[in-house]
């Protein structure tokens, strides 16, 4: 089995799964179950002065049948004494000095009130700091959490005033509520910043309740907005880590958040520049027996890709994101649908048709049933002289491997956005089609 | 007769239970969410009656199940007996693209049936009639057909009239579904939805005695034929007037109308046939507690004309199949009751020229079964009644009818349902009754203009 150890600002730790601060890291009860459980490293509930929470704190969305695709709270932060979590944190790493334990903390922002949380804290023992500038409700109207993360200055601020007492490195935890995040990742860098962690959750509602007219969740009948996780926001966590990786004057490392609840989602984070990666509502949902088989994932992708640490994988696909401008404009594919595997739902073809580019054909199906003799197979057929190669109709086909896209590229040399502006300013005689033809270095 | 074995009320409605009991809203969620949406669904298109299958279900997925069972009612009034007794494996189920992909269908019927008992069980009303048009339509028999056919007809303004002979409205959907399929109570109880458009039903009417046809001609614009068939065909064999042999239908209707309790049946029953009804038989008779029951088929188990998941059902209930045999006389004993029922083997024989091949019996390969009771499901005469209506078009065991219209070579007469096809589903007969009030309201409307009309 591969060593799955990681090593974050000189912090090793035995593998890339750590909990994100939240609700599954409240208490070292917890902790020290998911250490046990096999998570390499935890983020403690943010640690500040005890707050007092509201009943309910959650709410959610469903798809179809499936619960909690996507998942909100207005939980603030620890609403334990700051003593208790230190004790704690000290009892931890006793117990687990191998595994990694990040504090979170949140306090007013003022420089002596940092400096003392941040000396009491790194001398219980804790491995890392990671500072929430990212809370987007409640303790940001108090002017902490998001109300930070959101002016670059604050951030670089603080950053510095954390840098200035801590013995150990710092992460600061960013907020995906900005315009670009990746600018906040430079300004905490700024600050003396040791890595970068995110995202935190989205401004949410997570739901209106269509009976009572109520938001969710409800307290006494009234709602709040709240921070919102879980798989549905994964793609844009991923967007966000691939920004600030591929940042140029950034270059910190950082820990990946955002609808993480498996190995894939995991190296895929990975992939995109994260060393770490951190979970909270998979653990949520599923407890923290969900790790085994992040574990047991990530060692067999490993292995099956030859590579010996996860440290392999990070930010290897952080060179493939482009700006649109540089994608090739003669890569050209077109769908292709497998009529043994077609099972004759229409869904390619009504897609095509109403949402896309009306490139599938389909005749009416005939009435007909099983009493009168076997039903016709009805496949639809591809124009292919038509396909834009969008992807829509594989995407929707029900059928795994059913509609392939392959590749009619057609021995055209490659030619780009940018390249082809180049050769439609040397040669404003030609067609747009009779350039791309020609491929890249027309008219040079 | 010996009387029969007794079996508690209690284990009688275990067995007589549900067949395919109601989903929970749960249950619901998640069969709903595995239909794909098709465009242009095979479902809907082996649908007789044309549901539009992947917009209800949507319907429940979103949680609109009144706006769900509007979806199936508009399209079939009778969506809730249909939810519990469509044979929907050799129907919309059987068409579901799921199955090609060898995963198990949608399960339509039972979403069906969700969607409609929520409207039924309370009391929402999901079709509205129009304002009356004026004109007035009988219909001759209260079954699936003349019920959808009013139903539809009430809808375009229509005064409809149904007349039945017997003491409740339903025909076959009342007195004939196997009782764990429906119990009448079900099938009245969307009768009364019917009922509730404005359409008027009189029961234990005699059309043709207690009212002659001429009355009906001179106060309705049209009229409408779903009389269904008549009784089941006779053996045709000795020994057939013995006490304990008796026909299908009145054996079902039995089970539908009395407590369970009170149905006789034997402890040994052979059962000529092999349709559905004659399975329908056979499970209620082994459900009421018969020991052993005979299912007796000239033919083989691949020819029977019952669906195979009925057959399955069968089996499930531990009945004796004999096959490739038909029955030469049933024996008696001296109160003539019934004792015996002595078969012979048959081979077949070809067909001439296209026709099916038709079964033979082997000369000296007699048995007898020992049995105290016999029913016949040969399938049903078509009925008498209808040679009165002159002008109708009457081909052996059926009404002809315009398959587009419905409307019989009287052309103030239309038909549908068991008449018209010799005995089919529920779901064809409400497909025949909604065709034949487009039908009425088509001719009427041409008539109404002076057209001239075929």
């Amino acid at each position: 089995m591969p060593d799955l150890s990681i090593d974050f600002c000189g912090v090793r730790s035995p593998n890339p799964f750590w909990l994100a601060s939240g609700p599954p890291t409240n208490t070292a009860y917890q902790i020290m179950k998911a250490f046990d459980a096999g998570w390499g490293g935890a983020v403690w509930k943010t640690i500040g002065d005890p707050i007092v929470n509201t009943a309910s704190r959650y709410g959610s969305i469903d798809y179809k049948h499936e619960r909690m695709i996507g998942f909100n709270n207005i939980e603030l932060i620890s609403d334990r004494s700051i003593e208790t979590n230190l004790r704690e944190i000290a009892e931890v790493k006793k117990r687990f000095p191998r595994h990694t334990v990040v504090a979170s903390l949140m306090v007013e922002s003022k420089r002596q009130t940092w400096h003392d949380l941040v000396r009491r804290t790194q001398d219980v023992g804790a491995d890392l700091f990671e500072l929430n500038f990212g809370c987007p409700h409640g303790m940001s109207e108090r002017g902490m959490g998001a109300a930070v993360g959101q002016v670059p200055e604050y951030t670089t601020l603080i950053t510095g005033w954390v840098k200035e007492a801590a013995k150990i490195p710092v992460i600061v935890k960013l907020t995906p509520n900005v315009t670009d995040v990746a600018h906040m990742a430079w300004a905490a860098k700024q600050g003396g910043a040791d890595a970068v962690s995110l995202v935190n959750t989205f401004n949410s509602l997570v739901a209106v309740d269509l009976d009572t007219f109520a938001p969710r969740p409800n307290v006494g009948g009234y709602g709040s907005h709240g921070g919102y996780c879980g798989p549905a926001v994964k793609p844009i966590a991923l967007h966000m880590v691939s920004s600030v990786a591929k940042h140029p004057k950034v270059g910190i490392p950082i820990s990946g958040i955002g609808g993480i609840g498996n190995w894939q989602d995991a190296v895929e984070f990975m992939l995109l520049g994260s060393t770490s990666v951190q979970v909270c509502t998979a653990a949520m949902h599923y407890g923290f027996r969900i790790v085994e088989d992040m574990i047991a994932g990530l060692s067999q992708y490993l292995e099956q890709k030859g590579l010996a640490s996860p440290m392999d994988l990070v930010g290897k696909s952080v060179d493939r994101i482009r700006d649109w401008g540089d994608l090739d404009l003669n890569y050209k594919i077109i769908a292709r649908i497998d009529e043994s595997k077609c099972i004759g739902c229409n869904l390619c073809y009504i897609a095509c048709e109403d949402g896309a580019h009306q490139c599938i054909a389909a005749a009416e199906r005939p009435a007909g049933d099983l009493r009168h003799g076997a039903l016709a197979k009805h496949v639809p057929r591809i124009l292919e002289d038509e396909c834009v190669g969008c992807n829509l109709c594989a995407l929707v086909c029900p059928v795994p491997d059913c509609i392939m896209m392959v590749d009619v590229t057609n021995g055209r040399k490659p030619m780009n956005w940018r390249t082809l502006q180049q050769a439609r300013g040397k040669n404003p005689q030609c067609s747009v089609e009779e350039l791309l033809s020609r491929g890249a270095g027309t008219g040079d | 007769m010996h009387t029969g074995p007794k079996l508690s009320a209690e284990q009688l409605e275990e067995n007589f239970a549900d067949i395919n009991p109601p989903l929970t809203p749960s249950m619901a969620l998640e069969e709903a969410s595995r239909c794909l949406f098709c465009y242009d669904a095979p479902c809907i298109k082996a649908c007789p009656t044309r549901i539009d299958v992947p917009q209800f279900i949507r319907q429940i997925v979103t949680k609109n199940l009144v706006g769900s069972a509007q979806t199936i009612l508009s399209a079939n009034v009778l969506g809730h007996s249909c939810g519990r007794v469509c044979p929907t494996s050799v129907l919309c189920e059987g068409a579901c693209v799921l199955n090609v992909e060898g995963k198990k269908p949608v399960e339509i019927g039972r979403l069906q049936r969700y969607s409609v008992d929520h409207v039924l069980g309370r009391g929402i009303p999901v079709l509205k009639p129009s304002g009356d048009n004026g004109r007035r339509v009988a219909l001759i028999g209260a079954g699936p057909a003349s019920l959808a056919c009013a139903a539809e007809l009430r809808q375009m303004g229509y005064a409809t009239v149904i007349f039945d002979a017997k003491p409740a409205p339903g025909g076959l959907n009342t007195y004939g579904i196997a009782a764990y399929k429906m119990r009448a109570a079900e099938a009245l109880r969307e009768i009364e939805m019917i009922r509730q458009l404005g359409v008027e039903i009189r029961c234990s009417v005699n059309v043709g005695t207690d009212i002659p046809l001429a009355q009906l001609e001179r106060g309705y614009d049209a009229i409408f034929i779903g009389v269904g068939l008549g009784g089941t065909e006779n053996l045709g064999i000795p020994g057939e007037e013995l006490h304990g042999c008796r026909d299908a239908l009145s054996f079902i209707e039995d089970t539908k109308i009395s407590s369970l309790a009170e149905v006789q049946v034997g402890r040994r029953i052979a059962v000529i046939g092999g349709g559905n009804t004659a399975i329908d038989v056979v499970t209620a008779a082994r459900r009421l507690g018969a020991e052993t029951v005979y299912m007796i088929y000239r033919r083989s188990r691949e020819e029977m004309t019952a669906f195979d998941y009925e057959y399955e059902l069968a089996v499930a209930d531990g009945v004796s199949f004999v096959w490739q045999a038909m029955p030469v006389r049933i024996l008696g004993d001296a109160q003539n009751r019934v004792y015996a029922i002595e078969c012979v083997r048959t081979q077949m024989q070809a067909g001439n020229g296209s026709g099916r091949a038709f079964p033979e019996p082997i000369a000296g390969s007699e048995f007898q079964l020992e049995v105290d009771m016999v029913v016949k499901a040969l399938g049903q005469k078509s009925l008498q009644f209808l040679r009165s209506i002159p002008g109708l078009g009457l081909e052996p065991g059926r009404v002809v009818v315009n398959a587009e219209s419905m409307q019989t070579g009287n052309p103030r007469y239309f038909a549908g349902g068991d008449c018209v096809n010799g005995g089919a589903e529920v779901v064809d007969a409400v497909a025949h009754g909604k065709r034949a009030a487009q039908g009425i309201h088509s001719a009427l409307e041409a008539s109404r203009k002076g057209v001239a009309h075929a």
